[in-house]
């Protein structure tokens, strides 16, 4: 049995025909070969495959396929692009807070949905809010520093 | 593909979901937000022949006042409880704890029905369920009918549900005259299911608490209401001794397992200690000196 859907990714429409266990993971992954988006745990645990949904960060590997039907997608790809990084990835790459680049789609997901929705007034809310991405290069410093940074400037103070 | 093939329907009224969930006899699972069954599915630890989604129902997502209750529809997402204001208003101890659920991604997905029907015993919403007494609506075959929540948990990932039955709604009473409060909650890492938990409100008048409500999670098989807690808080005064005393009967009340996590005595002095920093905190709001 497949279904038939049509989801926005970064303002493109795609239309495939799915099996009904495919995860939205894969579907990003293979099925669109946007591969940006990575897969770590593949059971909600390690965030590395964390997208916006309707603008709201979800784990794309907890979520099927045919439940994105008609919805708007953003994925890493959708961010910036090499020559024009958004904010968050321009402060990722001026607190150098990645190592190996796996978690880094994830964390950057993550980061633009916190700061939408938090004050992050402190490091230990940012924390917080980050204990659901796993960076196993342990570089959790320098993606506290590069969030911190991009909440100050939201927030009008000097980093 | 990670999950084993199932057949996926999407009804758009409940009936018809109760109906597909019968016609599954016994082999469909319900998808309410996914973030407990999901991972159940890529392990293929359950492997349901229909999984049947409510995504697609009207009117199952909403929060409302209704007199003393707060009516929560089922498929409310976690994060529309954590940055709802009537919620904050009125059912401040769920407020405090839902930052304490999972993480922002799954909470963005998880829903409050999903949860309760999960009945996860380091869960803090089947332990927010049985805090607030409240009443879980389900429908099945044969129409509708009211679980209070301490009937709704079994043992641990076990609930009351015949295979037919969906929760469709959750009705809260406010504890209106509770104006001390505190959620307190130890996990290894921040998100994570609870190592311990407890929640305690009660009322002041006179300056001894007058009503008490006392629940934890993490120490048996299912969230604990402690009603020896609540008697044992009756016509108690504030101070140190009482906080360390409260910590005692809450100990009393409780006999963990040890698990990979941490040894039955580990849980057993955790549980205390949260106990006298609840008691503390929810005197101080008591009193006007906390937020």
């Amino acid at each position: 049995m497949k279904m038939d859907i049509v989801v926005t990714v970064n303002g493109q429409k795609y239309s495939a025909s799915v099996e009904p266990r495919l995860l939205l993971s894969d579907f990003i992954r293979d099925t669109i070969g946007l591969t940006g988006t990575h897969v770590g745990c593949e059971h909600g645990v390690c965030g590395a495959c964390t997208v916006l949904v309707n603008g709201d960060s979800v784990r794309s590997c907890l979520t099927l396929a045919v439940r994105a039907d008609g919805a708007d997608i953003v994925t890493v790809e959708g961010l910036g692009t090499p020559d024009r990084l958004n904010e968050i990835q321009n402060q990722f790459h001026e607190k150098h807070g990645l190592q190996c680049g796996f978690c880094t789609p994830g964390m950057l997901m993550t980061a633009m949905d916190l700061l939408k929705k938090y004050p992050l007034s402190s490091d230990a809310e940012i924390r917080e809010g980050l204990s659901g991405n796993l960076c196993r290069c342990t570089g959790y410093q320098n993606i506290v520093a590069a969030i911190r940074a991009a909440a100050d400037l939201r927030n009008g103070s000097a980093p | 593909m990670k999950p084993a093939a199932f057949d996926y329907v999407a009804p758009k009224s409940l009936d018809a979901a109760v109906a597909a969930l019968a016609a599954a006899n016994g082999d469909g699972k319900v998808l309410a937000g996914g973030q407990s069954l999901m991972p159940l599915l890529n392990f293929r630890m359950t492997r349901p022949a229909v999984v049947v989604d409510l995504m697609h129902i009207p009117g199952m997502s909403f929060i409302e006042l209704r007199g003393d209750t707060v009516a929560i529809g089922a498929m409310t997402r976690h994060a529309d409880l954590e940055f709802s204001k009537l919620i904050a208003a009125k059912l401040p101890v769920m407020t405090a704890a839902m930052r304490h659920v999972a993480h922002l991604a799954i909470r963005n997905k998880g829903t409050i029905g999903g949860s309760l029907s999960h009945a996860d015993p380091a869960a803090e919403l089947p332990m927010l369920a049985v805090f607030y007494g409240v009443t879980i609506k389900v429908q099945g075959p044969d129409g509708r009918r009211d679980i209070p929540a301490e009937d709704f948990f079994v043992s641990a990932l076990t609930n009351c549900l015949d295979p037919e039955e969906i929760v469709f709604e959750i009705d809260v009473p406010v504890l209106t005259s509770h104006a001390g409060w505190a959620f307190e909650e130890v996990a290894r890492r921040f998100g994570d299911f609870a190592l311990a938990s407890i929640a305690v409100s009660f009322e002041v008048i006179d300056r001894r608490i007058a009503d008490a409500r006392v629940a934890v999670m993490g120490v048996a098989d299912t969230p604990r209401r402690l009603r020896d807690a609540e008697m044992a808080l009756q016509g108690v005064q504030s101070g140190a001794e009482a906080a360390a005393g409260f910590a005692e009967v809450v100990r009393s009340c409780v006999s963990p397992e040890s698990d990979i996590h941490v040894s039955a005595e580990y849980r057993k002095n955790l549980i205390g200690v949260l106990a006298e920093k609840a008691f503390t905190t929810a005197w101080m709001r008591a009193a006007g000196h906390a937020p």
